[in-house]
């Protein structure tokens, strides 16, 4: 059942949607597609973090089972499928619980154009919502003088959580609640970010892939036409990543 | 690390201990925070937030990671709740005895609002997931710790009073707190009597390789709803590499409708130990943990006596039975509310004391398991049997039962039926033979291994349970022809909703969404397209959630759609769009701005 494979010379290799992606030993589905210049929608990854597997957009299916590329092991030969409609609908609804989950206008939001989370639901054809809305109630942290907090944004990807531990050591953010009510916290006595040694420079300032963590007075700095998903698609390699 | 016990059992007495006591005589162990933080709130009520941060700084963890876990476990406060807090049980089955109208009756002999304090701070009443106890409910949980059970009326104004009048609890009448165990039909496993150590003794004339090789003749499979061979378990957990093995009993029966661990670790406690000391022997296990859900609160004290008799008795400790070099203790960590701990990779997070978040696996934890290092989690079921198989020998369990789901198993039976309680088959019993043992008359469904588990309509009842048929997790909850079974699979949303760990989105997001569906189903305002909008979150959950319990939350939800559609489709009301708020009630805010309230303001109301 896995025969090994060769692609060319590069070593062993797993089918990815019927073509042959490489692989080194330990990597992730998600990891060789991705050096494969191949897209696997996601939004919780991030190929400087280790993989967390909870916003489950990259779900793949590997001999008939589903299961997330970011944290299957490659194997070689094995039959990876990724980019069926039953995979995209599946992705697509999975946005739609993300967008009805949180408040996200895009038409008055910084990121729009730079966010990975619209431009996933473009590439995955996302029309509407579905659902209803949840429109819960969330205040903006503006404490900071150099960082915004907009909770309504928040994906709960954890990348600014995982940046601020891993580059900054300074573990500025945390997950806290259960269910429905698990939301992002600030470590600080008041719980405001002002009261944190969190910096414009730091990674998990730039980390966000939506507008939850922004720069302050940055506004629009780059017009509408110019921003990433402008001229790309989150699906063109290299496109993905916020910083 | 966890301090020595008899300190422990010792310190447990100190009522007043302050806070720093407290940390300290856990060693300043940031894996013992959830230890920390339930012993904290049995003393102060709830958790401040200086609290938690002078936890946090002695602790040498972040005050956000202190919070993130104080805030995940559904028995901890940081808001603060009353010096009485009563929790009802908030099973389907509580739910058919009648606890909604008993907690409003509480409530309003109290002057509380459910889920609130009363301004005064005496008392918080609200619905906590089932507590166990569905064979003797409706129940309710008395500050995380005593339990009332077969609540009635008067009952309920006794409570009231006694609050009022400030008793404390450990004063109530002690009858009110009497669990029985209701064993109705014993099989090998509750019915072979077993002196304390023999099976430890057979164990180790055996020898550590003989008693896996017995487990695994033995095909007995793991009792707590995933089924893997217990001696492949085993088997894994010993040969993986690691400078300690641990041994973890996974007592964290949360499943609504289970109760059968409870009346093992009530009955035969001896018998669960040993199933771990014999797994230790197995697995080189010099450390034994066992995870007691926060609901069992009350068993903690004597499971420790348990332990210690068994210490006094050389079964425990250093050299157990004189065997120079087969050193094994055992602890015990209590929950603190948490159906998802149940999940072993869950149940270690929790165990370091972190949120009980689902792990990613592989590595499986027999490889890479507590402090990263090879754990054995089994199920006290699973222990029980390990503790006859290590006596009688595999091929006599392995008699027991079919080829492929070998020897017996215990059943939770709760719901619409004379007798409930516990009841000990050999795998491959039909549902049939159950339902007439248990009493059931005019049966319309059965949910087995609960909420997760399969909802068995009445041209199902001649299915085995087994693992080639129905496997089950040990809950057997009846239902009949009286029973709307749309308010069953509604009672289980609200449960998987108010469970999920919220880790993952679909499970975070399509759990609350399911509630949302239902409750418009309820209100009346459902249309075909909600019911087959359930259909379509139950699908996606079903192939894209982080673990398997989110997977399993639409099971009833499916089941129920499947085998009972009238139920849902008498509440529709109509088969065409229907939005999910009421449109003329939307109006009113323009009716009174206006001053108007004729026909011509209001919407044409809808038949």
């Amino acid at each position: 059942m896995t025969t090994l494979t060769k692609a060319g010379n590069t070593g062993v290799t797993f089918s990815l949607d019927g073509e042959d992606v490489p692989f080194k030993p330990g990597e992730t589905i998600l990891q060789a597609a991705r050096r494969a210049g191949r897209y696997i929608p996601h939004l919780c990854w991030h190929p400087d973090f280790h993989a967390q597997g909870s916003c489950r957009v990259c779900i793949v299916r590997v001999k008939g089972r589903a299961g997330s590329a970011c944290t299957l092991q490659a194997a070689a030969g094995e039959v990876v499928e990724s980019n069926t409609d039953e995979l995209n609908a599946e992705r697509k609804m999975l946005l739609q619980m993300l967008f009805v989950e949180g408040n996200h206008f895009c038409p008055s939001c910084e990121k729009s154009g730079n966010c990975l989370l619209q431009a996933t639901a473009y590439e995955m054809k996302m029309e509407d919502v579905l659902f209803e809305e949840f429109y819960p109630l969330r205040p903006i942290d503006a404490s900071h003088a150099d960082v915004l907090i907009d909770f309504n944004r928040c994906i709960l990807c954890e990348l600014c959580v995982r940046a601020s531990h891993d580059v900054d050591g300074k573990d500025v953010f945390a997950i806290a609640g259960h269910g429905i009510g698990t939301h992002l916290v600030v470590n600080s006595m008041s719980g405001k970010l002002v009261d944190t040694d969190m910096a414009l420079t730091d990674r998990a300032a730039s980390i966000c892939p939506v507008g939850a963590i922004l720069p302050k007075r940055r506004g629009f700095v780059i017009p509408i036409g110019e921003r990433r998903y402008d001229p790309h698609t989150a699906a063109d390699p290299g496109t993905q990543e916020a910083s | 690390m966890v301090p020595a016990h008899g300190l422990l059992s010792q310190a447990a007495c100190i009522a007043d201990e302050p806070i720093e006591s407290l940390v300290s005589r856990y060693a300043c162990d940031p894996h013992a925070l959830v230890q920390i933080l339930r012993e904290a709130q049995a003393r102060h009520t709830w958790l401040p937030r200086d609290m938690l941060s002078f936890v946090a700084s002695t602790l040498g963890l972040t005050l956000a990671h202190v919070e993130g876990v104080a805030t995940f476990y559904r028995f901890f406060h940081t808001q603060p709740v009353g010096e009485y807090r009563v929790l009802f049980s908030d099973n389907i089955t509580d739910r058919m005895q009648g606890n909604a109208a008993l907690l409003a009756d509480l409530c309003q002999r109290l002057g509380v609002e459910p889920g609130q304090m009363r301004a005064d701070g005496r008392v918080s009443v609200d619905f906590c997931s089932c507590t166990g106890l569905c064979d003797q409910g409706p129940s309710l949980l008395i500050n995380h710790h005593q339990v009332v059970t077969r609540l009635d009326a008067e009952r309920v104004a006794r409570i009231a009073f006694l609050i009022e009048a400030r008793v404390p609890v450990s004063d109530w009448p002690a009858h009110w707190s009497r669990v029985d165990d209701h064993i109705r039909r014993a099989d090998v496993l509750l019915d072979t009597p077993l002196p304390p150590g023999a099976a430890i003794a057979a164990a180790l004339a055996r020898g550590a390789c003989g008693l896996v090789d017995e487990m695994t003749t033995s095909n007995l499979r793991g009792r707590g709803g995933a089924g893997f061979v217990t001696g492949k378990k085993w088997e894994l957990c010993r040969d993986a590499k690691g400078s300690e093995h641990y041994m973890v009993c996974n007592a964290d029966e949360g499943e609504p409708g289970t109760f059968k661990d409870r009346v093992l670790l009530t009955c035969h406690p001896d018998m669960v130990f040993e199933g771990m000391t014999i797994g230790a022997l197995a697995i080189g296990a010099r450390r034994g943990l066992v995870y007691l859900r926060g609901e069992y609160r009350y068993l903690l004290e004597p499971l420790r006596d348990v332990l210690q008799r068994r210490r006094d008795a050389h079964l425990l400790g250093t050299a157990i039975q004189g065997h120079t070099g087969f050193d094994f203790d055992i602890e015990i960590h209590v929950g603190a509310g948490a159906y998802v701990c149940g999940e072993e990779s869950s149940l270690i997070e929790s165990l370091e004391g972190k949120r009980g978040t689902p792990r990613i696996r592989p590595p499986f934890p027999a490889e890479h398991g507590y402090l990263g290092q090879p754990t054995a989690v089994d199920n006290v079921e699973t222990l029980c049997a390990a503790t006859h198989i290590a006596l009688q020998g595999g091929a006599w369990w392995a008699a027991i039962g079919t080829p492929r789901s070998t020897g017996t198993n215990i059943h939770s039976v709760s719901g619409d039926c004379d007798r409930p309680g516990i009841y000990e088959y050999p795998m491959g019993t039909s549902i049939d033979r159950i339902l007439e043992d248990c009493g059931a008359h005019d049966t319309q469904a059965v949910q087995v291994g609960g909420p997760s588990g399969k909802c068995l309509s009445a041209m199902e009842f001649g299915r085995r349970i087994s693992f080639e048929d129905l496997p089950t997790a040990g809950a057997f909850m009846v239902f009949d022809r009286s029973r709307d079974m749309f308010e069953v699979a509604r009672n289980y949303a609200g449960f998987f909703a108010e469970e999920s760990c919220g880790f993952c989105t679909p499970c975070r997001v399509g759990t609350a969404l399911v509630v949302k569906s239902m409750d418009k189903l309820a209100a009346g305002r459902g249309s075909r397209h909600d019911v087959d909008l359930l259909s379509g979150i139950d699908t996606l959950m079903h192939g894209t959630t982080h673990c398997g319990l989110g997977g399993s939350a639409c099971n009833a939800l499916h089941d129920t759609i499947v085998k009972f559609r009238p139920a849902y489709e008498r509440r529709l009301k109509s088969l065409h769009f229907e939005p999910a708020f009421d449109l003329d009630a939307e109006l009113a805010d323009a009716r009174r701005a206006t001053g108007r309230d004729d026909a011509a303001a209001h919407l044409e109301s809808t038949p």
